[in-house]
């Protein structure tokens, strides 16, 4: 097993020094950074002389390998529109775009998952036909107008939850937190709903599929017939067995929850990586273009090594055999 | 995990909605947010805004736009290359320093480092000198009659706190470190700042020492900025009552909000004006079907273009009535206007069409329109509708629709036929509009003339108002100028662009031509 944590980290590195060569090549078509630095009445010698200064004039390959090394001392660089460390605005973003991505995945796996054994386990009841109908709008309506639409209901209308921000923070050390405020709780109801929604309905049909599978087995039919309770049936032993897929699912989403965090912390308005990333793009900020794009080629990285890994913790079968090579 | 939707309500947000206090804190909103706190940093919109509310510059525009005292009570010419400015006296920074000539010289000469976006402003200065505690003298190459126009946005900062905090120049980016004046800041101006916090929360809250505190209401007593990227999310906060003034209202939000009771928008015109631009200077267009000439090179080809576009059609459909068609790039606001210049007719295709017979093009051509998606009010929208326009009368345009960061630089790099570009003139002079856009791309002049258009005459013209402090005759070389330009019709004016700002019923910010609120003046009315 220590050989194969081995391997999936080198493969990791491998997998963000090819994010990086992709990244920077595509740099060089996201736009003039200098024309967005300097303002309307720069001169054209002003406007070379500070593409100079930045090292936009440097060959390829030199800009590259300056990025790696920097990237492995851990200076990410200058933000060209803050004029701030990168890192810094990293340190300060990551605890939002994290806590609002844990929140929705939680979200979305434990009611994905009850949801699923009870639309399996129901398959004909009325509530769980309109689940599944409902569950169907959740998937074809876009992230953007859900929260929209939210917001509209929640926040102009009714006036229960505010319509952006993350609210009073705490926080604690490095880390800030919006869990221990009243406002803070307030202001990720909605964006964990909306980012969570989605990911709910794929958990959700993923189980009841797999669930429906699994109770048609044999090992089911003989553990009905000695008597087991239902209950234990369906969650002790059919469950489990559906893990594997759901694991793999779920581990697979959270990257592209980073992803769509883009569009929720756009709407809103939520101080993440994600509005991060969008402003940086708008604004051609290339050192944080670069970062935000390694720090997602190391979630995902790391989130399948996790994923790898709990492989082992569910299916007893893997356990057994030392030499489980993949 | 269970989400409980409690029903407690924000309550205490809402009481602010029918609260009739006559002072109070205010929450405001943009789309963008400051860019630095440094006030030499950034040379852009939002930045500029923000920072007046902490620090000053010596003279300042008033709501009629004319140019009225700040921290300089009166100004002058002594020589034709020196002018003297006399310091309000008694005034004091954030941190109790006090302002003198000396904070002003230093504020100068770091507005002139390499690393600040400000030496525009003070181009041609030869050297800023103390004469005495109150008294600084402004020395240029050559007579400048402009001087006073340029210093509006250079903002005054304190040489005792900057040489404290390591922050005599602005922000150089290959520095490792931030700069203390990013987040940080001392000025003289109403608001004394409380907390930083970029793209999330700014604040800042009355200078009770302001010397300025008889002269303007300074009701506000706490002034947030926040930042709402997302347009519906902007609008849904002030409707929800989150956020008292919103500064930037879409278009498509304006009548919705007018017809709200608790709510009052404000319109006006805004110092700025839409246009394309041709490339009239090459021999052969490269995105063009016609091939060993330049349509464009052609008077009557652009004064083709000039008769088809319909330009109350666009203020009806595109901006819904928030904008001012224009014959000309020149805003009512700047010296050198003359209401003639935009007498629009309505839109002519036979005309046009007989324009386009005449230069030999019958059946049309077609070209490449490079338009920015992300820069101004609804400029995709505008270039789309142009797009049909110019196809009745035979121009089929290829629609090239990207971001600003890649739209602008084809301009510099004078890779585009054709373009549609918005123009600001922070100095109100038709002379800034001249160097920039129409006089021949040299030295540092012609930056933003993308057209490639030269005409000596008129190059010597311009430069001669640089120097040229005899204020009716610049103004008539002005005139002279405008007529050769406008003749040429080297650009196709579309309009000038309106503002419009939206607000609790009890708060009433007028829209200033430079999209700047100065919450000092804000008075609340009592319902």
């Amino acid at each position: 097993m220590i050989a194969y944590t081995l391997r999936s980290l080198a493969q990791a590195v491998m997998v963000m020094l090819a994010v990086a060569l992709l990244a920077f090549s595509m740099f060089r078509f996201v736009g003039d950074p200098v024309a967005n630095m300097v303002g309307q009445e720069a001169s054209l010698k002003e406007r070379a002389e500070l593409a100079e200064r930045l090292g936009l004039n440097d060959p390829f390959p030199i800009q590259f390998a300056n990025f790696v090394r920097d990237m492995t001392r851990g200076e990410f660089g200058m933000s060209y529109r803050q004029g701030r460390p990168v890192a810094d605005l990293l340190r300060e973003r990551v605890p939002a775009t994290v806590e609002l991505a844990f929140l929705s995945s939680l979200f979305a796996l434990v009611f994905g998952i009850a949801l699923g054994v009870y639309t399996a386990i129901n398959r004909r009841g009325i509530l769980a036909n309109a689940v599944m109908s409902l569950s169907l709008v959740g998937v074809s309506l876009p992230t953007f107008l859900i929260g929209i639409g939210l917001i509209y209901l929640f926040a102009v209308e009714l006036r229960w939850l505010p319509s952006f921000g993350r609210g009073d923070v705490v926080r604690l050390g490095w880390w800030s937190t919006g869990l221990l405020t009243e406002t803070g709780r307030k202001s990720l109801i909605m964006p964990v709903l909306t980012l969570g929604f989605f990911q709910l309905t794929l958990i959700m049909r993923l189980v009841r599929a797999e669930m429906l599978e699994a109770m048609r087995t044999d090992y089911i039919k003989f553990a009905r017939a000695r008597g087991i309770p239902e209950r234990s049936i369906s969650f002790r032993h059919a469950l489990r067995n559906t893990m594997i897929p759901v694991i793999t699912i779920a581990g697979l989403q959270f990257g592209s929850v980073i992803a769509f965090a883009i569009v929720t912390e756009t709407v809103f308005q939520w101080p993440g990586l994600g509005a991060l990333f969008v402003q940086a793009v708008q604004f051609v900020d290339i050192p944080v273009m670069a970062a935000y794009l390694m720090f997602v080629a190391l979630v995902f990285a790391v989130v399948n090594l996790a994923v790898d890994l709990l492989y082992f913790a569910v299916d007893p079968r893997l356990r057994g055999t030392t030499a489980a090579a993949k | 995990m269970r989400l409980k939707f409690s029903a407690l309500m924000l309550g205490a947000a809402m009481a602010l909605v029918a609260t009739a206090a006559d002072a109070r804190a205010v929450k405001w909103a943009r789309a963008a947010d400051a860019l630095t706190l440094d006030p030499h940093g950034q040379n852009e919109g939002p930045t500029i805004a923000f920072n007046g509310q902490v620090y000053e510059a010596l003279i300042t525009r008033d709501n009629a736009n004319k140019l009225v005292p700040a921290l300089a009570t009166s100004w002058k010419l002594v020589d034709p290359t020196t002018w003297e400015f006399k310091l309000r006296q008694n005034v004091k920074f954030h941190n109790g320093d006090a302002f003198t000539a000396d904070d002003v010289v230093f504020s100068f000469q770091r507005a002139l480092q390499p690393t600040s976006d400000y030496k525009g402003y003070l181009a041609n200065t030869k050297e800023v000198v103390k004469v005495d505690d109150h008294t600084v003298q402004l020395k240029t190459n050559g007579p400048n009659p402009l001087v006073a126009d340029n210093l509006t946005t250079v903002y005054i900062m304190s040489k005792k706190w900057a040489e404290a905090n390591n922050a005599t120049k602005p922000q150089d980016f290959k520095n490792k470190e931030e700069n203390f004046a990013v987040r940080n800041a001392n000025g003289t101006g109403p608001f004394v700042l409380v907390s930083r916090e970029p793209d999330v929360k700014t604040v800042v809250k009355r200078n009770d020492a302001y010397w300025g505190r008889g002269e303007a209401p300074l009701e506000i007593t706490e002034l947030t900025l926040t930042t709402i990227k997302q347009d519906a999310t902007r609008v849904a906060a002030l409707l929800s009552g989150e956020v008292d003034v919103v500064q930037d209202v879409p278009v498509q939000d304006i009548e919705r909000l007018k017809s709200s009771p608790n709510l009052r928008v404000t319109e006006g015109p805004e110092n700025r004006s839409i246009f394309f631009g041709f490339d009239v200077g090459s021999k052969e267009l490269a995105s063009s079907d016609v091939k060993g000439k330049n349509p464009f090179a052609d008077v009557r080809v652009r004064q083709a273009v000039n008769v088809a576009i319909n330009r109350q059609a666009i203020q009806r459909v595109v901006m819904r009535g928030q904008s001012v068609p224009a014959g000309s790039i020149v805003g009512p606001f700047v010296n050198g206007y003359k209401k003639e210049y935009d007498n629009v007719g309505q839109p002519d295709v036979g005309k046009a069409k007989g324009l386009l017979a005449a230069a030999g093009y019958p059946n049309g051509f077609s070209v490449s329109l490079h338009c920015p998606n992300d820069r101004y009010l609804n400029d995709e929208a505008i270039c789309q509708a142009s797009v049909g326009m110019l196809g009745q009368i035979g121009i089929k345009l290829n629609l090239l629709s990207q971001s600003k960061s890649l739209h602008f630089p084809a301009l510099q790099n004078l890779k585009s036929d054709f373009y549609l570009l918005g123009w600001g003139v922070p100095t109100y002079d038709s002379d800034y509009i001249f160097s920039y856009l129409y006089h021949t791309r040299e030295g540092t002049r012609g930056g933003w003339n993308a057209t490639r258009y030269s005409n000596p005459e008129a190059d010597k013209l311009i430069q001669s108002l640089s120097n040229e402090t005899d204020l009716p005759k610049r103004n008539a070389t002005i005139t002279q100028i405008w007529d050769k330009l406008l003749a040429d019709q080297v650009y196709v004016a579309i309009h000038h662009q309106m503002l419009a700002h939206a607000m609790k019923n009890d708060i009433n910010v007028p829209v200033r031509p430079d999209n700047i609120i100065f919450f000092k003046d804000v008075a609340f009315k009592k319902s």
